[in-house]
């Protein structure tokens, strides 16, 4: 009880000092960019220039910066897969395999039913991408719900089988025929692919994401539900004796969370790869459980922490094209940046 | 706002005193000169010992051999929303020439070649073509009988095995080629084959190696990105092993070394670079064998016994001039249906159909 209290409390100050709490994010972000600057300089580059080039190659150009918007989609969704199960403490660690079934349902419906008009696809490929990711997630929710097994242990190992699932039907009966044995499926239809626009990649997707963001802030602030949930959060035994069902909260916020997961990966199969391979994802899942952690599951800070991320693997790129810089340092600078915000958390709630 | 217009500023300078160099020099001479990006993505990590550092070595020579190609060269870029991002940058940064060097970069290469006709793109072992995307890999299993003749002269237990990433056809081959070339020489000889899933996990490939050794395996090879891991394993347990990719693999594995089949891409990286350059370049399924210079055998390690040696070069002429073929019949699978009649051969353009595994390999091809 006590931990659920403390953390709840940190929380609250968040909260309460939203913009204190923004400039000292920022301070840490600079300490992080400092330390890495430190670090450029052993290697022997001017990190002044290294610097100009990933903001200017991310931020300074609209296909920079769209490139940054299809990066922060899969993460934004599978940031709210995290945070929308952690309103009432349910760590849902399986946003990754969550996301290979949603892409696993959504190209069962592409690849069998390639008559439908695109009008029709679109919602039909998203509600199974949701329906998968949302299921997946649900045994587990349901399993914590009976009170059988960590929903943390559980979502965390069903990700493995999520991926053995996925590789199953491309290795197996899914496998392109054409494609020289190489695992992957048969591309889709062009009007299951979602729609990008403005001539860039940035997808439905990013539509799909910015409704889940709202609805979900709108939820917790405006509804009994995200009272009810709040409720949960802080006391799991005194919400149920005031008869708020925490079992029925906890297997359909997990759906929900699950489905958000499921989203992102019907996105990525669909307007990124067009067809479902084994490296779908190159972690992002687990990428969107430490956004959804940096931002304290609040809707805007998983935007801000989704962009941040974003930039820093884009701009990361640009480090390796025009400064000879290892891709491994890349993922030094990462480390720093997860390292300051994160450890800052721990420090919060300890304090208190 | 000024700095931008600062910017230009210099931008409309340099071009005027380029011109006027151009002027100065002469144009023939300035054409000469002309200065080549080519851009190079990775899948891992270049000094992986294996697949990635092969292609990352080849770029160096070519450097090394036109002092005037520049190389930008990116690594660690994962398969999906990524790879076009980064192709599209080096694009950008003015590179003329792509090489997306990993299998899963092909459908966004060819996103990429479309809206860039300009820029040619060359990739290593895709079965797709655009007019301007060609492809390049060598045929392998010539090679890998080869180090199955070194290996199974070798060996002491008669046991050979092999961890791959992936039960596809062509890793199949390769594996039944090598225990073709094995048998040759080895009737007695064994290949276990464990299969990985994926291309680069060294826990994993360290439990199967050592699964391996500890069945009586003395002779191991590898089909990964990185070879290092099995390579390794093997050394420390004094078993020997048969590299792959990389021609420098030996290092690792010093003592029980036999041999390896390497990829040596830099003169034909080099050969793209000048064909783009001269504008020669045309867009084709490139398909080498052991007489092309980027197909090398690695050198023999101090345990190949001299006749061996004397074995695999000879055998290696022989399937140069065409005649000796590794999946030369009668051969039967390991659940004992015949798949190729006495007297006829399994070509090797057909090696993409291969989904068996021959008589004597231990392990299950789905």
């Amino acid at each position: 009880m006590g931990r659920v209290d403390k953390a709840t409390a940190g929380i609250d100050l968040f909260r309460n000092k939203r913009v204190a709490s923004l400039i000292r994010f920022s301070g840490l972000f600079g300490l992080a960019l400092s330390v890495f600057a430190v670090v450029l300089l052993v290697f022997g580059k001017n990190p002044i220039r290294a610097y100009v080039d990933i903001f200017s190659a991310t931020l300074g150009s609209s296909y920079g910066f769209s490139e940054v918007l299809v990066k922060m989609i899969p993460l934004a969704l599978t940031a709210l897969a995290v945070a929308i199960p952690s309103r009432i403490w349910l760590i849902n660690v399986g946003g990754e395999g969550q996301l290979f079934i949603g892409a696993l349902f959504a190209t069962w419906g592409a690849i069998n039913f390639t008559n439908l008009p695109a009008w029709l696809f679109l919602p039909w490929i998203s509600i199974l991408g949701f329906l998968g990711g949302g299921l997946w997630a649900s045994i587990s929710g349901f399993l914590r719900a009976k009170g059988w097994a960590s929903e943390t242990i559980s979502t965390l190992l069903m990700n493995y089988v999520a991926i053995l699932l996925v590789n199953f039907f491309v290795f197996g009966p899914w496998k392109d025929p054409e494609s020289a044995n190489y695992p992957q499926s048969i591309p889709f239809p062009d009007a299951a692919i979602l729609p990008s626009f403005f001539g860039s990649r940035v997808h439905l997707g990013a539509v799909l994401a910015i409704v889940g963001l709202i609805l979900f802030h709108f939820v917790l602030s405006r509804t009994r539900w995200g009272l009810e949930m709040r409720a949960i959060g802080i006391n799991q035994e005194a919400a149920r004796r005031n008869g708020i069902s925490t079992y029925r909260y906890i297997i359909i916020l997990m759906f929900i969370g699950g489905g958000m997961a499921g989203l992102a990966g019907m996105g990525e199969v669909s307007a990124i790869h067009g067809q479902l391979r084994p490296s779908l994802s190159p972690g992002l899942g687990y990428t969107g459980f430490l956004i959804s952690w940096m931002a304290m599951g609040n809707p805007l800070g998983i935007v801000a922490a989704a962009f941040l991320i974003s930039v820093i693997t884009a701009g990361g790129d640009i480090l390796q094209m025009t400064h000879r810089i290892p891709g491994a340092a890349v993922h030094i600078l990462m480390a720093l940046v997860l390292f300051v915000v994160l450890a800052r958390r721990v420090g919060k709630v300890r304090g208190k | 706002m000024s700095k931008q217009n600062s910017k230009a500023m210099l931008k409309t300078l340099s071009v005027l005193v380029s011109l006027a160099l151009v002027l100065a020099v002469g144009l023939p001479e300035a054409a000469a000169q002309a200065k080549l990006k080519v851009g190079i993505i990775h899948i891992g990590s270049i000094t992986d010992a294996g697949y990635n550092q092969a292609h990352s070595e080849g770029m160096h020579l070519m450097k090394k051999n036109l002092p005037n190609v520049e190389v930008i060269q990116v690594e660690n870029v994962p398969e999906g929303a990524d790879a076009e991002r980064v192709m599209e940058n080096m694009i950008k940064q003015g590179a003329q020439l792509i090489i997306p060097a990993s299998f899963g970069y092909l459908d966004p290469a060819l996103r990429v070649a479309k809206k860039y006709p300009d820029v040619k793109f060359v990739h290593p072992g895709g079965y797709k073509l655009a007019p301007n995307l060609g492809t390049y890999w060598a045929s392998t299993p010539d090679a890998f009988y080869l180090m199955g003749i070194a290996a199974g002269k070798t060996t002491k237990t008669n046991k050979a095995g092999y961890v791959v990433a992936l039960p596809i056809s062509f890793f199949l081959a390769n594996i039944n080629a090598f225990h073709l070339g094995a048998r040759s020489v080895n009737p007695k000889m064994e290949t276990r084959v464990v299969f990985m899933g994926t291309f680069l996990d060294a826990p994993k490939e360290a439990t199967a190696a050592n699964a391996l050794l500890d069945m009586g395996v003395d002779a191991m090879g590898v089909i990964v990105d990185s070879p290092i891991t099995v390579v390794q394993a093997a050394e420390k347990r004094g078993a020997y092993s048969v590299g792959y990719h990389y021609i420098g693999v030996q290092k690792f594995a010093p003592k029980g070394w036999v041999s390896g089949i390497a990829f040596t891409w830099g003169e034909l990286y080099t050969r793209f670079a000048k064909q783009v350059m001269d504008g020669t370049w045309k867009s084709e399924a490139l398909l080498g064998n052991l007489a092309s210079d980027y197909l090398t055998i690695a050198p023999f390690g101090p345990a190949v016994p001299a006749d061996a040696i004397k074995l695999v070069n000879d055998s290696k002429q022989e399937f140069i001039a065409g005649k000796k073929n590794t999946f030369q019949g009668p051969i039967k699978d390991n659940k004992g249906a015949e798949r190729v009649k006495a007297g006829e051969f399994w070509p090797l353009t057909a090696i993409g159909k291969m989904d068996w595994l021959v008589e004597g390999v231990i392990g299950q091809p789905k």
